[in-house]
């Protein structure tokens, strides 16, 4: 009897200390977490200046849809949107400085690739962006499609997936070029624009704003029809830290969300209070826990909301006019787009 | 106790003895090294493990999948990442080699115009190298690059001469077709070198041994290049020109230089021919003038003051400093990456970034500037060796 007891003593002990250990691994935060709210900035990589990305402007303010997407991250996690350190990385240094820890997330126009997303030792959040590798040539050429531009320069980034792309398009349709590779974006625009380079070659919505800002007079060029690869741009973090993942995952799905449930930075104050929608009520904090669950408070994307907005208005905000570029599969699924929102709940 | 005395070695203790402590020394040091050498490695190692980074070396063997613009061999995106390092790795030679003939050219010619009599040469030797050295290199590179950039379009290329173009594409100019001969004329050319130097060794053995000077410039020119142009002659004079023509955007055909590859070459000649020309300077100052002075005296003609009195003292000054400045040419090469020349830092940072393998990848560059600065430093030794003062 004695003997049934201690055992019995033995077994709820240690039953209640694993169960505790459970609890404290869940309410722990992970490395990331816990590095960014003791810093109480977020470390963002971005591109060093691609319009609707990620550009500074003249005060020194960056702007972009890459940048709003860490500006959304700060607000889920420290409440402010404004509390991100951005550190404009090139092409070849964007993955060293994410597996270094010297940026907590790399939102720099980045396809997601198996490769990168296997032996590079990363994750990646769904796509924010979809677009594909286009070109961009003088009018003077009269070049209308890519046949046309056999034995041209192709300025292009280095380490890009637009470069390599190049190599099998231009292989495959048995025609020669040159490519001419230089990392700093600076340096590369000015190739072309200087006449280095018959083509400018990069994801075609990078386009656009090198044709409006760049050029001398943005109607002598002419973005080529069509789109010639797949290029989901992802925000990429270090693998291994599965709650920062999921901050990074749910964060852009809270965006898709809100534009889909018609939630928009100026209206959440009011649905928050107000709206009968479960769906809503899940999202913005007025219901669940669904906040908690990822480690952070349970107004996390009612921050986002409010502060940076849902997909569609930081789209328009970045990609509205000048750039005027078209949403096509950047559009939600129900508008016969490409972003879709998973389930919150 | 007699002075001889303190100088015995002290008997008994062997830690008192220099060789075995020297020994003891040595050995600490080098484990110390390897504990340290084997700490990072491992640290490494652990690090790349825990992050889930793929290491290893099979990269090299797969197909790279991208182009690289200029290439001194055969090359194409279906080739491996192992064959686009050796791309690289060639681009660099090319343009170091050339810009270490090219800067001691420069350079001696500025370092002798600098001690020139003559004002305006040794006034336009001085703002060389002041503007030369004083400013940093990657700005010598850019400026270049940029001064190109602004060079006309293909379609209105400067003409310097007939079947040559100068544009922002670089420069192009007729190229002869390859023909069987030449490898032979090669060899023609190498004879008539051997062949100078006879004619040197000959006509110094009959001055010693007569007093007589024999002018060797015109029958040593005459030997240097009659020799190739006999064989040359022999073949049947075989020469065809491959002429650049304009081809849908660009020039096809002839000899190709790249705007990258002319503005890195000129920007590393440029800067380094500006310390060389300093170098060279103070080796002609250190020979002291008692003894040009002297030399004049006993009625040597100028010329052969500079060839034998001050030449080879100079040398001995000249050159330990100039091999220092051949290696931090070869390294300032890699500055090529910044406007695109595609050397080994250029393909070595796509490699990096399209297979992720960046301690392998800057591994590799690391060994092989350590292998070219080797080659030349050993080439530079042996060298100063010859010119060294010998002491008889």
């Amino acid at each position: 009897m004695t003997k049934s007891i201690k055992t019995f003593a033995a077994l709820a002990i240690a039953g209640a200390v694993s169960m505790t250990s459970a609890s404290v691994a869940l309410a722990e935060d992970g490395p990331t977490l816990k590095a960014v709210k003791e810093r109480g900035e977020v470390l963002c990589g971005v591109h060093q200046g691609r319009y609707g990305f990620a550009i500074a402007d003249n005060q020194g303010k960056w702007k972009g849809l890459d940048v709003d997407f860490c500006r959304a991250v700060a607000a889920a996690v420290l409440g402010d949107s404004e509390k991100v350190k951005y550190i404009p990385l090139g092409s070849v240094q964007r993955f060293p400085a994410l597996q270094s820890g010297e940026v907590d997330m790399l939102s720099r126009t980045t396809t997601v690739t198996l490769t990168r997303d296997s032996a590079l030792g990363l994750n990646f959040g769904p796509p924010t962006f979809y677009t594909g590798t286009g070109f961009m040539v003088r009018k003077s050429i009269g070049a209308t499609k890519v046949e046309d531009l056999a034995g041209a320069a192709v300025c292009v980034f280095p380490g890009s997936t637009t470069e390599k792309n190049i190599a099998s398009l231009f292989a495959a349709k048995k025609l020669d070029y040159k490519p001419v590779v230089i990392e700093s974006s600076k340096q590369l625009v000015g190739a072309y624009m200087s006449g280095r380079c018959d083509v400018l070659s990069m994801d075609q919505a990078g386009l656009p704003g090198h044709q409006q800002f760049d050029a001398d007079n943005p109607a002598d060029h002419v973005i080529l029809p069509g789109v010639f690869s797949k290029e989901p741009l992802g925000v990429g973090v270090r693998a291994g830290d599965d709650q920062w993942f999921d901050i990074i995952k749910w964060v852009t799905h809270a965006t898709f969300n809100a534009e889909e449930w018609g939630v928009t930075s100026a209206n959440a104050s009011d649905l928050k209070a107000n709206s009968t929608d479960i769906n809503v009520q899940r999202l913005l904090g007025a219901k669940g826990d669904l906040g908690q669950k990822l480690g952070l408070g349970n107004d996390w994307a009612y921050n986002v909301i409010s502060q940076v907005g849902n997909y569609g208005e930081i789209y328009d905000r970045n990609w509205g006019p000048p750039l005027n570029l078209d949403r096509g599969v950047n559009n939600l699924w129900t508008n016969g787009g490409l972003m879709y929102g998973f389930p919150m709940k | 106790m007699s002075a001889s005395d303190k100088n015995q070695p002290t008997q008994g203790s062997i830690f008192y003895d220099q060789g075995f402590r020297s020994i003891v020394y040595q050995i600490l040091l080098a484990v110390g090294l390897g504990y340290v050498g084997w700490a990072l490695f491992s640290n490494v190692i652990e690090n790349l493990d825990r992050q889930g980074i793929a290491t290893g070396w099979s990269f090299l063997w797969t197909s790279s999948g991208f182009d690289i613009g200029e290439s001194v061999i055969e090359y194409d995106a279906g080739d491996t990442y192992g064959r686009a390092l050796l791309v690289g790795f060639l681009n660099t030679v090319r343009v170091a080699f050339l810009g270490i003939i090219f800067a001691t050219i420069l350079g001696v010619f500025m370092g002798v115009a600098r001690v020139s009599r003559n004002w305006l040469l040794s006034t336009i030797s001085s703002w060389f190298v002041e503007i030369g050295r004083n400013v940093p290199v990657v700005l010598h590179v850019i400026f270049w690059g940029t001064v190109i950039h602004l060079l006309p379009q293909p379609r209105e290329a400067m003409v310097p001469f007939e079947g040559a173009f100068i544009m922002n594409r670089g420069f192009v100019m007729p190229f002869p077709v390859y023909d069987d001969a030449y490898p032979w004329v090669g060899l023609g050319l190498i004879v008539g070198i051997a062949g100078v130097v006879f004619l040197n060794k000959w006509a110094q053995a009959k001055r010693e041994r007569t007093g007589q000077y024999i002018h060797t410039l015109w029958p040593g020119l005459g030997i240097f290049f009659g020799c190739p142009l006999v064989v040359w002659l022999a073949f049947g004079a075989p020469l065809v020109w491959d002429v650049p023509a304009l081809k849908g955007f660009n020039f096809q055909g002839g000899l190709q230089l790249s705007p990258e590859f002319i503005a890195l070459l000129v920007g590393i000649t440029v800067y380094t021919a500006s310390f060389i020309a300093e170098i060279v300077r103070s080796g002609i100052q250190s020979v002291p003038s008692g003894q040009v002075e002297a030399a004049g005296a006993v009625g040597l003609r100028q010329g052969f003051i500079m060839r034998y009195v001050v030449i080879p003292q100079a040398l001995r000054v000249i050159v330990p400093p100039t091999a220092s400045q051949y290696l931090s040419l070869t390294k300032n090469s890699s500055l090529g990456v910044l406007i695109g020349y595609p050397d080994l830092v250029n393909i070595g940072n796509t490699t990096l970034n399209q297979t992720g393998q960046a301690v392998e990848a800057i591994t590799i560059m690391m060994l092989v500037y350590l292998g070219i600065s080797i080659v030349i430093s050993l080439f530079m030794n042996f060298y100063n060796r010859i010119v060294a003062i010998k002491e008889r």
